[in-house]
Order: C-alpha cells, then structure tokens, then sequence
C-alpha cells in the first residue's frame, strides 16, 4: 500500500513561505509528478514527504496513518536523489544491501533480494564495482536499485534524470515507467521538464510559488487547462497567450492557441511576417510577426520551407483556442 | 593554445624547487651532523661539513645524563593523550557545524581561530594561577589538557572544512534507507571522513610533540616531554652544541619518521577541497 494525504501542509523557511498551505490526495500505485519552474516548491514539498524537512503546519498521512513526525527511516519511502547520493566508499552490492542491513534482514534473504534487483537493472556484472567506476546510467540505476530492494510504500524522485545526458534520459525515462508498470508501486516523481511530466504520469500537479495550479492527467492538463500558468507551462512550444482587442473578440481578457493549433492559410486570419524559422525535420518551428496579435510561435510540418521575412497568414484552428478570465482563470 | 613546457625549463625549476627545499631543511641537516660531531669540530671555524671524525660519544653522554625514554614516554603521552581528547570534543562539534549550522555558526569558527592570534605569554600567568590551585603544575594530565585547548580550534576547523565536503544528500540518503543517526555516523559519516579524521589526527600529533611554550613553562622534572629535554642542554656553563645537537635529533627523530611515512597522507588532507 502507498497512499499519501497531504492536508494544509505548510513550510516557512524563516519569514519566507516557501509553501503556503497545500491539499493533495495521491492513491495506491499513481504515478505522480510534480512539476514546475525552478523554486516553486516542488523539491521542498517532496522532502516534506520524504520527512528530511519538518513541516511548519498541516499533516502528512502515509496509508491514513499520520506521520507527520516520523523520522524518515520510518516513513518506509525509498527516494532517488539527483545526485544518486551513493556511499562512495562501498561496492554496488553493499549500496544496495545497505537499506536491508539497516532493517535487520536476515543475509541469506538480504543477498537474494540484491542478486534479484541488480538482474531487473542489468547490474549483476558490476556489482562489486565502487560507484566512483560507474557511469552516469549505472550510477542512476544503482540509485534505484538500492530503493527497490526493499519493498517501500512509495518511491520518491527527486529530479533524478536530469544528470544524464538527452539519450540516455529518454532511456531511463522508458525504464522508469516499465519499472512502475510491473511493481505497481506508488511513486513521486519531482521534474522541471515538462516532457518527463507528460510522458510518465498517471497524474501531474503543476507547482506554482507553493500552490498547486492544477493536478490531473497529462492529457486534461493539455487540453483544459485550469489558468494561464498552466497553459503556458504544458506544451511545448509554448502555448501562445493574445491580450487585447483579438482576446475581446472572443468574450475573454486573454486567448490561447497552441502553436499546433496554428495553421497557415492563403488569406484572412493575422497577417505577419515570417521572423524566424527552426526546421527540425519531421517539424518546423516559426516565429511570427503579426500585425495584430503580436510574435506568436507556430508549428508547421517538416515540409514547410518558409523563410524569415516571408509574408503570411497565420490562423487559429476552429475550437482550440482557450479563453481566459481577468484573473487568468479558464473561462467556462 | 597549450602552454608548452621545455625540457630545459623543467629541469630549472626543478632544481630550484630542491634548492628551496635543500634550505628548509638544511638547520635539521645541520643539527643531525652536528651531532656526530666532537665539541671541538662543533664549533671549528671555517665549519666542517662532512669532513670530521665522526663520534657517537654524544649520544651515550646524552643518555648517560639524562633518561631519554621518560622524556620519550611524556611526550608519547600528552602528544597523544591531547589528540584524542581533541578528537573526542571536536568531532561533534565539527558534526553539528556542518551538518546543523545555525546563524552563528561562522562567528563562532572565527572566534576559536582568533584565540590563536593571541601570544600564548599573554594569558601564561592566569594560567599558571589556575594549574596552581588544581595542582597541575608538572603533569602529564595538566599538559595533555591544556595542549588540547591550544590546539582545539585548529583541530575543529580542519575536521569541520571536512564534513563540508561530504555532501548532505549522501547522509539523507541514509535516513531514507532507514539509517538510525547512530548507523548514519558509523557506516556512512565516519568512513567518508576517514582521511579527514587521519590527517588531522597526524598534523595534531606534530604540533602537539613540537610545542614548547607551555610544556617548558608549566613542567619541571615529572612531566618534561622532550622539548623540555632539549631545553636542558642550554646550560649556564656554556653551551654543548655537539650534544645539544645529539639530544635535538634523539628529540625530533621519531616524529620526522612519523611524518616521513605520513608524508602522503598529510600533504592529501592539508589539501583537501582545495580542487573539486
């Protein structure tokens, strides 16, 4: 079991309120990620978690009990660090040995759940390595070996990908989930980028100074975004965001539309400029100067072979664009 | 461009580097000769470098006339005991200043490294007030505790610039895997800081086996280590040097071996964190 109440948790670091007060239910085996820009909270509120931070108010409840005040040895999380924050000075087998050891199990079973976690994370050859002679990868899943082996209620993902470079990140990332989908354990997963969020999870909360924005699938977050925040930090290209009269237009303060939901058309629509043009094979990224609503991004096929300073028309698809409120709230 | 380093100029700046290190180290030289010397070869002038007869009638006169092993003996003891000691409260002091620093953290580092810019003669005579009234005056216990007080400041820093280098994140690692503080201090903290602790245990031992303002103030006869030993030969009839000199090598031999064997270890802790 591994289902996490948070209920007006709160953290001040002095006078700052790092998070103001926060509400989250995470089930049984979700697969949850927080996201967000830098210093919104998002790492701070996973250590509140993990119990390696104290929270200033609210509760934490791991299967309905309270834990508010647990040490985190006796939480029963498992957490990978960005750094890996492996014991330097022991063999892979001992770093993953070592949460067994400190529970008192017995060796002969302790040796056979190790053998059993490095063969999941292709390790078995290097497990009498020291981790200063391993890469990056291995380092990381080392890492995950050491939490896996033993059985926790939840794992907790601190930013653990982004020390790798781009392809084995998307390796990891694959493994990651295949790793979820057969434990079917509870996990929390803590990231900045935005594709991770998309790709891995059941469930996202979009962090923002502390506040949760929204929390849903990656898909509802996609496509109905609660506000502004959320719009302009799922997606990527951005989303583009139109103030002014075009936004009246539509009953709203402000409009979106996504740089997909772009197209080129022969006339009508906004009239610009072809700024600037990012071709990347299977798609092209353009840069638009309007006339009316000011640089909005566009994403073109690959096929499409415009030129900065090339005149054209740009308009949004019927029924994708997003309105909003004064307040930055969707509007119904 | 990389900056291309001749053979010729490589071997200059060798040379000059055993130049310097020839001067540094030509008084203990001079000494460890000086003391296989006769009185009269001591202090002959133009002085003679290698070309005398060579006696060792220093070193028995030596020993006959004073015990060299007690000397030996006390300052084993209070260079020793003085570490540990030091070791033993500095230690969770340097923990707690790495690990849990608070707002004055650094004021406080700063204030125990400025008590060793005050001259020791400065507080000599409160000092020997209060060895009075405990009754500490010539023993081991009164020297092993007040060397640990002069050199505890230098003994927290260097353990504290340490424990900084450990990242955090390895001992909350711990803490998730379920590590009780006890199971975090001996399984992850300690081996980590290994050669931390080594190096300033050594650099500790050193300073506390050459120290002499105190161990020649605060001793007579009982507790003299052996700086007090050496003083000895400094007598008003005259000066020996031939014998001075015997006693200094008898004095400074088994550190300088110490320190030889060490060398590697001490030159890797004194140098710590100086390039991540």
């Amino acid at each position: 079991m591994g289902k996490i109440t948070l209920n007006g948790v709160r953290k001040a670091f002095g006078a700052t309120d790092v998070i103001p007060g926060l509400d989250l239910t995470i089930e049984n085996g979700e697969f949850v990620v927080f996201v967000g820009p830098s210093g919104c909270g998002k790492s701070t509120l996973l250590r509140l978690i993990a119990g390696l931070e104290d929270t200033s108010g609210g509760t934490i409840a791991i299967d309905d009990v309270d834990a508010t005040d647990l040490p985190p040895a006796k939480r029963g999380l498992a957490m990978v660090f960005q750094s890996y924050a492996l014991y330097p000075h022991m063999s892979v087998r001992k770093n993953i040995h070592f949460p067994l050891k400190m529970a008192g199990m017995d060796p002969a079973e302790a040796a056979r759940r190790v053998e059993s976690a490095a063969k999941v994370l292709n390790l078995t050859s290097y497990l009498d390595r020291k981790p200063g002679q391993l890469s990056g990868g291995q380092r990381q899943r080392v890492a995950i070996g050491r939490a896996i082996v033993r059985e926790p209620k939840a794992f907790l993902f601190d930013e653990p990908l982004s020390n790798l470079d781009a392809a084995l990140r998307v390796n990891m990332r694959q493994e990651i989930t295949e790793l979820h989908q057969s434990l079917k354990t509870t996990m929390i997963y803590v990231t900045h980028d935005q594709v991770e969020a998309m790709t891995m999870a059941d469930k996202i909360v979009v962090l923002n100074a502390g506040s949760i924005e929204q929390v849903g699938s990656p898909l509802t977050l996609y496509n109905s975004p609660a506000n502004t925040f959320v719009a302009g930090f799922i997606g990527s290209p951005k989303m583009n965001l139109i103030d002014g009269a075009e936004a009246a237009k539509h009953g709203a303060t402000t409009i979106g539309v996504r740089p997909e939901h772009l197209d080129i058309v022969p006339s009508g629509g906004w009239k610009g400029i072809v700024g600037l043009s990012e071709h990347l094979g299977s798609d092209t990224y353009l840069k638009i100067v309007t006339d009316t609503v000011g640089t909005v991004n566009l994403r073109a096929g690959g096929e499409v072979m415009l030129r900065p300073g090339d005149k054209v028309h740009v308009a949004p698809q019927p029924g994708k664009i997003h309105r909003f409120g004064p307040d930055g709230k969707t509007l119904a | 461009m990389t900056r291309s380093v001749t053979t010729r100029r490589k071997t200059i700046n060798t040379a000059i580097a055993w130049s310097i290190g020839f001067v540094i180290f030509f008084p203990i030289l001079w000494t460890i000769l000086t003391s296989f010397k006769t009185e009269a070869d001591a202090i002959a002038f133009p002085p003679k470098f290698l070309f005398f007869d060579w006696t060792l009638e220093n070193y028995s006169v030596v020993q006959d006339r004073s015990n060299y092993i007690r000397f030996l003996w006390n300052s084993i003891i209070i260079a020793g005991g003085s570490t540990i000691l030091g070791i033993i409260i500095a230690v969770p002091a340097a923990w707690s200043m790495a690990f849990v620093p608070s707002k004055w953290t650094k004021d406080i580092l700063m204030w125990m490294l400025s008590t060793k810019m005050l001259p020791a003669v400065g507080v000599l005579y409160p000092m020997y007030l209060i060895f009075i009234k405990l009754g500490w005056l010539d023993t081991r216990i009164g020297l092993v505790v007040i060397l640990m007080l002069i050199n505890l400041p230098i003994i927290v820093w260097m353990l504290y610039t340490y424990f900084k280098e450990i990242p955090s994140e390895i001992l909350e690692a711990a803490r998730m895997d379920g590590a009780s503080l006890k199971s975090e201090i001996l399984y992850v903290l300690t081996p980590m800081a290994i050669p931390g602790i080594a190096s300033t245990i050594l650099l500790n031992i050193i300073l506390a086996w050459n120290e002499c303002f105190w161990t020649l103030n605060l001793t007579a006869a009982k507790a003299a280590p052996l700086s007090a030993f050496i003083a000895s030969y400094s007598s008003p009839e005259g000066l020996f040097f031939a014998k001075l000199s015997a006693a200094s090598t008898m004095a400074i031999a088994p550190i300088l071996i110490l320190g030889w064997f060490s060398q590697k270890q001490l030159v890797r802790g004194l140098t710590f964190g100086a390039v991540k």
